[in-house]
């Protein structure tokens, strides 16, 4: 019997072979207002959550999200687990199918029966809660850093919760015994009184009969025992011996292979395309012109691609490739003077009035701020096999999306949405970059030319110079100061803004703030980038504050930790950060350490970089973090994403810099979009706080926090303020690297 | 005709002898555990043994590794057939974590364990360079590897790997 709301419901049924389902999903709360339109449509679930209970007891999470490496597979696994009071070691999982009976709520509803009120705990939860990471949002994306928080809370915990319930109903019946007299551990139930105890398997047909609970109750921490623990990983296995199987690594028969290069500058398309200039190259199948782009099919993929350099292409020109980055930065200038000049500012943010306290200071200090756009660089390239076949599309790709991925190419190739089949496969990267369907659309209209499968695959070139970029950005700060060095205005206005909406927001209790932004477009195509504006943000408000506090002659750790006198929870991860890292000790010479702190999709970052200049190079030779996810369900885990958050941001921070020239993206691979190696990556040591506050986030928030923590570490260590990103622009040679450090 | 001998067994081809080996692995031998990242040599994904040396695939010609002994992550151990003490060292420390770049990690790091069964951080640092993680698994691979490195000094010596 199905449970049914309006927004929600719990479901059960017996399939073939007596495997039995349990199933929650659930559609949009909040669809008032600005939240409409930007989720899911009236027929979509939000989220869909299955568990299947099998005869031999194993127990299958059906998981709609995909694994980038950020351990979610396993994680939410043992969050269902958890509440079902499974054995382990009888868990397995599966990535939920992108079908349509995943994503369509209409078809989903068709399985419930009965009418009952959902918890309404959820239902609050809900209220557009993917707002913050996609404004296009189809059922199964994987993204914002809401796969424990909201997946995993409302989701998972439920169905394992009330699968338990029936399971446990099941068998008071059966054995003519008080549920209260059972006791539910490790995939069986037991009966004391009588000694009697049986797997789970054996109660499963007659409990998916039952109603289940509409408020399953959920454990507290305190009674956790798989949730908090470090259980090994599921996909771990299969990435140690070249078995994991990603996008890239779909065989079909017959597959032929395609190579695509699309016009070097956005927006242009292909003017004309000289086929003789590779007539007779070995292997080559088909050359297909897609408008923006063109695609060389052969044989194998080095066939392809060498055809693909030898083709004579050329390009529209239409404007776009005059545009230099330095024309880029002048734009945002200009477009944010004009926004000022013309009282055109967009409000981001305002408390007191900033200007009449910035016209009473004892002192002001300014600054302004300047980073890149970046690309994703997933070590696996885009990729996507596609076949037409029957009048059918099949995709075989690696994606953060899968349903919005089928949705666009049925668009595209104009066909009916449930023609449209994708296997999702592990992901070699995502960091947002999967989130966008372009390379499954070509691949599609590619196959769609020929009779077998292809697998197109981007060469780096392709992927470096087509992504979708973390926006460059300007941001201006003003700050005015008392007598006693405290601030007391806070004005920033900065260029782009995107998600999430809190990103330029600062912890700190300053009583007069103007936050405001310009809108200034350009042509380069923007993404989601890990932690996406928290990103730059967080290098604007903490490298600023830590120039406030140079200038107002106090410790930058401690004058940030007055600030926190209102907000206790941040302070904790402040001071755990700066204690853990011997905040105030002396370093060698050459070195400098620096602190900043963040909070991003719920989670609270501080971290403390030790920087040690090396022949004017910056190298982080230690990084200390600690963070507040509220409570970390598999510790070792979120250690894992803090330490690949933080190796990211000090990637892009040191190195990374997508510069515009003539139009298209200067750089084209790992020799000139360098990445942080071993060989200068820090001693990482994370330090978590369960503190019991709402769940958040842990893929992204690692992140912001690093960029600002590095500069301030550099500061500390030469006095040269990096007002600029990547640091590899700037000559850190001091002549004199004496002690710096204040404190 | 180009005769490879992958993981012990030997494979007639009829290939353009200029075809890079890393193509040659993944689409005329079938094993994909060899990854593509960036064509240059910059990246490391691409890395097997020639004769136990680690080279990189991507920008080695076919021609020259015929009739020599070529090991492919698939050769040095899986959970069917035994896992090699680097694997299961990375199991032990959770180094994967999108693991497209683990298959080069695993054999950089046998690589160097053979030729320097305890090494420091800094020989560790030389031999792992080449290997770009966007994952940043680095402090991982760090521990992988000295962890593993212990468990082959307590198991005596080095376990075969299959170079052919």
């Amino acid at each position: 019997m199905g449970k049914w709301s309006r927004r929600a419901f719990i479901t059960a049924g017996v399939l073939a072979g007596g495997v039995v389902v349990f199933g929650v999903a659930i559609r949009p709360g909040n669809r008032a207002g600005k939240v409409a339109g930007l989720v899911a449509s009236d027929d979509e679930t939000v989220f869909n959550v299955w568990l299947k209970l099998s005869p031999d007891n194993t127990v299958t999470a059906i998981i709609p999200h995909a694994e980038m490496g950020q351990g979610v597979h396993t994680t939410l696994a043992m969050m269902l687990a958890e509440e079902l009071d499974a054995d382990w070691d009888l868990v397995r999982m599966m990535e939920a199918p992108a079908h349509e009976e995943y994503a369509n709520y209409a078809l989903a509803k068709g399985y419930a029966l009965g009418e009952a009120d959902f918890p309404a705990f959820l239902i609050d939860t809900v209220d557009g809660f993917f707002l913050m990471a996609t404004k296009r949002m189809n059922l199964q994306i994987t993204g914002g850093s809401t796969s424990v928080a909201t997946t995993g809370q409302l989701g998972m915990r439920v169905a394992g919760a009330a699968t338990r319930a029936v399971l446990l109903q099941a068998a008071a019946e059966s054995w003519d015994v008080p549920v209260a007299e059972l006791t539910a551990r490790n995939s069986r139930i037991e009966h004391a009184g009588s000694g009697r105890s049986a797997a789970y398997a054996d109660f499963a047909v007659r409990a998916a009969e039952l109603e289940q609970p509409a408020k399953p109750r959920l454990k507290s921490p305190d009674e956790f025992t798989i949730i908090g623990t470090d259980v090994k990983r599921l996909d771990v296995p299969a990435k140690v011996d070249g078995t994991a199987t990603f996008g890239i690594d779909a065989v079909l028969p017959g597959m032929k292979y395609a190579a695509v290069k699309a016009s070097p500058v956005f927006g242009n398309t292909v003017k004309s395309i000289d086929e003789s200039s590779i007539s007779g190259m070995p292997g080559v199948q088909k050359v297909v012109n897609l408008g923006d782009a063109v695609a060389v099919v052969a044989d194998g993929y080095w066939q392809a691609q060498k055809a693909l350099r030898a083709l004579n292409i050329e390009f529209t020109q239409n404007g776009n490739e005059l545009v230099e980055q330095s024309d880029i930065y002048k734009q945002f200038a200009s477009d944010m003077d004009a926004a000022l000049a013309s009282g055109d500012e967009i409000v981001d943010f305002e408390k007191g009035d900033a200007d009449a306290a910035l016209a009473a200071a004892n002192a002001t200090v300014e600054a302004e701020y300047r980073v890149p756009y970046l690309s994703h660089a997933t070590m696996e390239p885009m990729n996507c096999t596609a076949w037409m076949h029957d009048g059918k599309c099949e995709l075989w790709t690696g994606t953060q999306n899968p349903l919005g991925f089928a949705a666009d190419v049925a668009e595209a190739m104009e066909m009916e949405p449930e023609n449209v089949r994708l296997h999702n496969h592990f992901l070699g990267g995502g960091f947002g970059r999967r989130a966008f369907s372009d390379y499954a659309v070509q691949a599609a209209r590619i196959a769609a030319e020929v009779t077998y499968p292809v697998k197109l695959i981007w060469s780096r070139e392709e992927d470096m110079r087509h992504d979708h970029y973390r926006q460059a950005s300007l941001s201006r700060f003003k700050a005015a100061l008392d007598e006693a060095g405290r601030p007391t205005a806070w004005i920033n206005q900065y260029v782009e803004k995107h998600d999430p909406e809190d990103a330029p927001h600062i912890p700190y209790g300053i009583d007069n703030q103007f936050i405001h932004y310009a809108e200034s477009k350009t042509h380069v195509p923007w993404g989601f980038w890990r932690s996406v504006d928290h990103s730059l943000h967080a290098f604007f408000t903490e490298s600023f504050i830590d120039e406030v506090a140079y200038a107002a002659g106090q410790d930058p750790y401690q004058y940030r930790h007055d600030l926190l006198e209102n907000a206790p929870r941040f302070r904790k991860v402040l001071d755990l950060a700066a204690e853990k890292a011997d905040w105030g000790t002396l370093l060698p010479s050459g070195y400098g350490r620096g602190i900043a702190i963040h909070r991003s999709f719920g989670t609270i970052v501080a971290q403390v970089v030790e920087v040690e200049i090396v022949d004017g190079k910056a190298i982080p030779r230690r990084a200390v973090c600690a963070v507040d996810a509220g409570f970390a369900m598999h510790p070792d885990g979120m250690k894992a994403q803090m330490e690949s958050g933080i190796i990211y941001g000090l990637t892009a921070a040191l190195y990374s810099d997508i510069s515009i020239r003539r139009g298209a993206v200067a750089q084209s691979n790992f020799h000139d979009y360098p990445m942080l190696r071993i060989d200068e990556s820090p001693a990482i040591e994370t330090y978590i706080i369960n503190s019991g506050e709402k769940v958040g986030g842990a893929g992204e928030p690692g992140l912001p926090a690093i960029a600002p923590a590095l500069a301030n570490a550099i500061f500390n260590a030469t006095g040269k303020r990096i007002r600029e990103l990547p640091v590899s622009l700037h000559d850190l040679t001091v002549d004199d690297p004496g002690k710096r450090d204040i404190a | 005709m180009i005769t490879l001998n992958i993981n012990g067994e030997d494979l007639q081809l009829d290939v353009d002898p200029t075809t890079p080996l890393l193509w040659v692995i993944r689409e005329q031998a079938g094993l994909t555990g060899t990854k593509y990242g960036c064509g240059i040599a910059q990246c490391g994904a691409c890395t097997v043994h020639l004769n136990g040396a680690p080279i990189r695939s991507c920008v080695t010609p076919v021609q020259a590794a015929a009739g020599q002994k070529l090991t492919t992550i698939e050769g040095v151990g899986s959970g069917e057939t035994g896992l090699h003490p680097v694997q299961q060292a990375w199991i032990d420390e959770q180094v994967p974590q999108c693991g497209y770049c683990q298959s080069g990690q695993v054999m950089a790091a046998i690589a160097l364990l053979e030729s320097n069964p305890s090494p420091t951080d800094e020989a560790i640092d030389r031999a792992m360079s080449g290997i770009i993680c966007r994952c940043g698994t680095y402090s991982r691979v760090r521990r992988g590897i000295k962890r593993a490195a212990q468990s082959l000094e307590s198991a005596g010596d080095a376990p075969e790997v299959n170079n052919g």
